[in-house]
Order: structure tokens, then sequence, then C-alpha cells
């Protein structure tokens, strides 16, 4: 069985940007997949290769086994791509825009499915109004139909979140997650890491146009997450001090790496006598892996973690 | 849902929609994309047709000048929509950024050339015809055409040379400024100059030559033989040196379109 993405030493400059510097990947059938990394690390330059919206200076890339040059009509028919840009045709409305998309993927009497996307869409009421008359959330569930037209197996979604409120994203995701189920390859890039973390099996996480981390979610977390402990009280003591991250009068805050670091620090506080007023521990959270990684990436061009690809 | 009957899905039908698309495109904003032009051409028509009738004597007195007029200004409307139909879609897809609706789907550089060019040289066609028809109000005995497969060969000719024009400008600019140039600059002057208003043989002998390197001289002079069955040069050659052209635009612009020139970038 083919991978549903597989990328090898892809390379990509604009002018003396190295927007990717010869990035390996590889992507599973099935697999729900997080790319992550701040603005310019080279997440959109990658799908855009992907999808053949840019061609790689060196590498390959395949979607499902074909190149997406060499055999560029399979990989395009494979793969569909809810792009970052906010971007819609004034011209026409929510339903002919699906149907001229589906027209250009050689798909005729598409309309049942059609009908379906608007339904998982919240769009059905809608569907006859001029894309010019749509609010940007309801533009970005657009470009999410406009993406799932041709019925792809792998979909790719760069920030499709962004603007959307609150009910329709976790609507969104339910439909996204419910397509994973049916066996849809999803790759996705968020600034949200509460939904890459919610979401995603593994992820890779890229900086400076390499990939500097790549795991599954759960060993990212254990492996570079942290504990947040908010202890309210008169002090620390000393030998914790240097734990602590910052203070505010009585409260102080500290990182910790392990639970089992928090219990010797509630015996070194019961050792000492101190009063606990309050405390309060924060899990471990992606965000905190994720700054840790990018703050320790920074001297190293090594990828941090390579584990191989769980089956799907 | 992963699996879609093969039936439903259609060879070619990528450049079908494209094309159709490319149609409901201007077809939605007819009143500016058709009317307008329409009218401007009427307004050049009753102007230099008061202004000169009695003063230009053209192809030795045998028409008359606004009877000369009427095919000049049909094919320069064909032209200058051709060319402004292909520019105007794709910069505006490209600066608004839904060309990517485009980009992404597995249509072919040629479903891509084609679907551009044809819809607009239906723009073109459409809008000649319309001026042609409203002439025709000025003008009742014009309906009787000399060689009317000449003049459909040359409409047809000439709006594909523009389409593909505006389709290869429309790639190159960035920004609408860069159309405006390239219109205003080079579109325009060429087709003024090329025999809209006046035979070349009014023409001192230096400017007679010149016009011999203006290819739109040729598509408007064999348009106009169509027309009177006369003609500054002969219309055979003039039809080899336009579809010559045709040949060559279009694989140039099938070559940066297989390239992905300034679109896959």
């Amino acid at each position: 069985m083919p991978d549903a993405v597989e990328v090898r030493d892809v390379a990509r400059s604009f002018g003396r940007v190295h927007a990717l510097a010869g990035v390996d990947l590889t992507v599973a059938q099935g697999e729900f997949f997080g790319l992550l990394g701040p603005n310019g690390a080279g997440k959109t330059t990658l799908i855009s290769i992907l999808a053949g919206l840019v061609r790689a200076d060196r590498g390959v890339a395949r979607v499902l086994g074909h190149d997406v040059v060499s055999d560029y009509r399979r990989a395009r028919r494979a793969l569909g791509v809810v792009p970052q840009e906010l971007v819609f045709d004034p011209f026409f409305t929510v339903r002919e825009t699906l149907r001229i998309q589906s027209g250009y993927f050689g798909l005729r009497h598409n309309d049942a499915w059609i009908d379906e996307l608007l339904h998982h869409l919240d769009l059905t009421d809608k569907a006859e109004a001029n894309m010019r008359a749509l609010s940007g959330g309801m533009k970005r569930r657009v470009l999410v139909g406009q993406a799932l037209v041709h019925k792809p197996p792998v979909i790719v979604l760069d920030e499709p979140t962004a603007g959307v409120d609150v009910e329709l994203r976790q609507s969104l995701w339910a439909f996204i997650r419910r397509l994973n189920a049916d066996g849809h390859t999803i790759i996705l890039t968020t600034h949200y890491l509460e939904e890459a973390e919610a979401l995603c099996h593994r992820i890779a996480m890229m900086k400076a146009g390499r990939i500097v981390a790549l795991d599954t979610t759960q060993h990212l977390l254990s492996r570079f997450g942290s504990l947040i402990v908010r202890l309210s009280a008169a002090k620390v003591p000393e030998r914790w001090l240097a734990r602590v991250t910052r203070n505010e009068g009585d409260v102080h805050y500290l990182e910790l790496e392990t639970y089992a670091e928090l219990e010797q620090l509630l015996a070194a506080l019961r050792g000492e006598g101190i009063v606990i007023d309050e405390l309060t521990v924060a899990g471990t959270d992606l965000e905190q892996a994720f700054l840790r990684i990018m703050a320790g990436s920074a001297t190293s061009d090594e990828a941090i973690v390579a584990a191989p690809v769980p089956e799907a | 849902m992963r699996d879609l009957p093969v039936s439903t899905v259609s060879p070619g039908g990528g450049f079908v929609t494209l094309f159709r698309k490319e149609l409901l495109r201007f077809w939605k904003v007819s009143f500016q994309t058709i009317a307008s032009p329409v009218l401007n051409a009427l307004l050049y028509l009753l102007i230099f047709s008061h202004v000169l009738a009695s003063r230009v004597t053209v192809f030795g007195g045998q028409v008359r000048y606004t009877e000369f007029l009427i095919p000049g200004l049909v094919m320069m409307s064909v032209l200058q929509n051709s060319f402004a139909n292909a520019s105007s879609s794709l910069i505006q897809s490209k600066i608004t950024g839904n060309l990517i609706f485009v980009l992404l789907p597995p249509l072919s550089p040629l479903d891509f050339y084609a679907a551009y060019v044809l819809g607009a040289m239906v723009r073109g066609v459409a809008v000649g015809a319309g001026v042609f028809a409203v002439t025709l109000a000025f003008e009742p005995a014009m309906a009787a055409l000399a060689h009317p497969l000449w003049a459909l060969a040359f409409a047809l000719l000439g709006s594909g040379i523009l389409a593909t024009l505006g389709l290869i400008a429309g790639m190159q600019a960035d920004k609408f400024d860069e159309i405006a140039a390239f219109q205003n600059f080079l579109i325009m002057p060429l087709t003024f100059l090329s025999g809209v208003f006046y035979s070349i043989h009014s023409l001192p002998e230096f400017w007679q030559a010149l016009s011999h390197f203006n290819p739109f001289f040729y598509m408007i002079d064999g348009f106009r033989y169509g027309f009177f069955g006369l003609s500054d040069v002969s219309p055979a050659r003039s039809l080899a040196l336009v579809a010559l052209a045709a040949v060559l635009l279009a694989a140039l612009a099938l070559a940066l379109l297989a390239r992905g020139y300034k679109l896959r970038n």
C-alpha cells in the first residue's frame, strides 16, 4: 500500500530564502497528521509542493505513490487542499462554486454529494447566496467544501479554522474526524496547538525549512511536556528556587518535569513547615512541548525525534 | 464516501467546466463586457463617419468611407475584447488568489490554454457581432459580404491571437497596472495604426512600409477583404501570416503554461 504522502529531500528557495532545506516526510494512509511550526517555517511551501502549486528545486513528492510533477493528474485527483488564504470567486453562488470545482475534476452530476457537503458544513441555507455575501467563517467552510468535492483520499487542511467561531469549529472537526474514521488521510496545519493535540496521532514540527521534531503526539508530550505548578505560599523551599519561573507576590510559578518531582516538592514544603494556601497544576500540553522544541532546535540542525510510523 | 463511481468522472470534463466558467464570468457582467464595447464602437462610427466621410477616399472610391470603417471597427472590437477577456480574467484570479481553484485540479496546460482562449474568443466574436448588428442599422447593405468565410477565418484567427496574447500578458503581469500598460502601450497603438480608420495606401510611403510590420494590419485588411473583396495586400498572404502568428503564439503560451510560468511559484 503506497504512503498517503511521501516527500524525499524536497528543497525550495525563494531568492535567498531557503523555504525548504531538504525535507523528508512520510504520512501513512489513514493517519491524522499534524504539521506545526511558526510562521515562515515552510509548512505552506511543503503543502504547495504536494498540491502542485509550487515546484520543488530538488527532491521528490508523491501523493498515494503518484509523483506530483510527472503524474500530476492522479496526484491531484488524490488530494484535496483547503488553502490558508480566504479566497473566493465573487461571480458565483455557493452551489455554483461547488459545481464548478466538481467540474474541474471531471465530475458531473455531483449534486447529491454537494448537498451532503453543504449539510455537514452548515451551509444548506446559503447554497444560493453569492460568495460575496458570506461571512469570513462561511467562506472558510466553502473552501473546505471545495477541497472535498472530488472525495479525495488525502485531505490537507492549511489553517482551516482561522476565523471560524467555536461552535462551528467543533462541528467542522467532528466532520473531519468522521472523514478520517472513514479512511481519509488528514494532514493539518494549525496555530491552535490544542486542536493539533486533540486531533493528530502524529506530529511534525518545522522550523526554518526543516523538520525539527517528528513523533506521535503522545510521545512528544511525554518527552517535551512539563508541569506548571501555581503555588500560593509564603515562600518556596531554597532547593526549589531554581524551578521558579515567576513570582506574583505570594504566588509562585514553578516548572517541573514529572509528577514524581511534584511529590518531592510537596515533601520539601512539608519538611520546612511551609503552609500551602493554594496549589494548582496545569497539565502537560503541546504548546509547552512546541515551545521547548522550537527553543532547543535553535542550536541544532538535528531532528529531535524520529519514531516509526504507526500502523494506520 | 471514499470511492467514486468511475462513470461520473468524464475525461476532458475539466476543460469543459473551465470554458463554461469563463463564459459565465463575462456573461454575468455582460453590460460591462459586451454592451459597453458595442456602444464605444458605435460612437467611433458616428463621429468618424460624420467627420471624415466626405473627405476621405478609400479603395479608389469603390467603397464609401462609412462602409470601409465598419469592418475595421468590428475587427477592432473583436481583437480588443478577446485580449481584455483573457488578460483580465487571469489577472483578477491571480490577484484575488482564486486562481488556486484552477491550479489544484488535474487540468493540463492544454485544458487551461483552450478554456481561457476559447472563452475570450467567444467574448471577442460576440462583441464584434454586436457591433456589426448595430451598424447594420446605418448601413443595411453591409449585410451582403463578398467572402463571408474569409471574414470568419480572420475574425477567429485574430481573436485567437489576441486571446493568447491576453493569456500571456495575464501570466506575466502581477498587477492590473501592467495589464493596462500592455493594453495602452502595445495593443491600442498597434490596432489604431493598423488601418482600422484608413487604408494604408493613403499614408506616406515610409508609414505604408512600416505598416507591413504590424501584424494587426494583416488581420484587419484580411477581414475587410471578406466584406468587399478588396484589400491593401493579398488576403492569402495575410491569412498565412496571421495563421503563422497564431501557431507561434499558441506554442509559446503552452510552453509557458507547462512550466507553470508565474502561476505555479
